[in-house]
């Protein structure tokens, strides 16, 4: 058994706390470092807060994988899609007028980062942080 | 029921120690009532404890920095105490840096900037 999966709604600013709070539990009960626990949830909490602001809300994948070596997060929304993903990616880039460091900087915060967005809608962001 | 963040007076300051998850909406709120509690109290300082937050995010540290912004626009000082390192680390790796805002490793030290600006500027 190398995988266990959590489901997780994010339909409101109390399901981001939710499921930020649920990726910092499960990194520590996994042997994470304090340090390392909180770079993986603020992360989620970036991502999470785009698939609700952006996305119109989604859901996010807590995954343990690898016996709990490594957490990985999918992030899904069906919104509008993202145009130019190289440009979102870079900081001080905003379409709701945040400062443009969620998505460059939750990408700084994982090990692993891949992004897809539709032009027909959909954003699916998936991330890996391992333990050190 | 909204939820709120209590807000304490005590010598002319306001405190707020954040014990909870600070979701987006908490957040907004707090930002609100401080400035409510700054104009009704006629306040001169706040200083926020963060101490008990696992995590601070770009939202998050934006409105502590819009927190501070607001309180010196109505007058008043305020420092942001207790900020824990991974938490510090996080956030500079976000690329916030939480300019304009005072800071100080906890809530004593906190108050002993609130005095040492208030008597500089009286």
């Amino acid at each position: 058994m190398g995988v266990q999966r959590e489901h997780w709604p994010l339909m409101s600013a109390a399901d981001v706390g939710d499921a930020r709070r649920a990726v910092h539990a499960t990194a520590r009960a996994c042997g994470f470092r304090t340090a390392d626990a909180v770079r993986l949830a603020t992360a989620a909490s970036e991502l999470a807060r785009n698939a609700l602001v952006h996305g119109g809300g989604g859901r996010m994948t807590l995954s343990q994988i690898d016996d709990g070596r490594g957490i990985r997060l999918e992030f899904r929304d069906d919104g509008p899609g993202i145009d130019d993903i190289e440009r979102a990616l870079v900081d001080g880039f905003s379409s709701a007028g945040g400062l443009g460091h969620g998505l460059g900087g939750a990408r700084r915060l994982v090990h692993d980062f891949e992004i897809e967005s539709r032009a027909a809608g959909g954003t699916r962001v998936v991330v890996t942080r391992w333990r050190r | 029921m909204t939820r709120r963040i209590p807000i304490l007076e005590i010598d002319g300051a306001l405190l707020v120690t954040v014990q909870v998850d600070l979701d987006d909406h908490l957040a907004v709120q707090l930002e609100e009532d401080l400035g409510d509690a700054l104009a009704r109290s006629g306040a001169r300082g706040i200083v926020i404890d963060i101490s008990g937050l696992e995590l601070v995010d770009t939202f998050l540290s934006r409105i502590l920095a819009q927190i501070a912004s607001m309180s010196r626009v109505l007058g008043a000082e305020s420092v942001l105490v207790g900020m824990r390192p991974a938490v510090a680390m996080t956030l500079v790796e976000l690329g916030m840096t939480l300019d304009g805002v005072a800071t100080a490793l906890d809530i004593d030290r906190g108050l002993g900037i609130l005095r040492t600006r208030l008597e500089r500027s009286t």
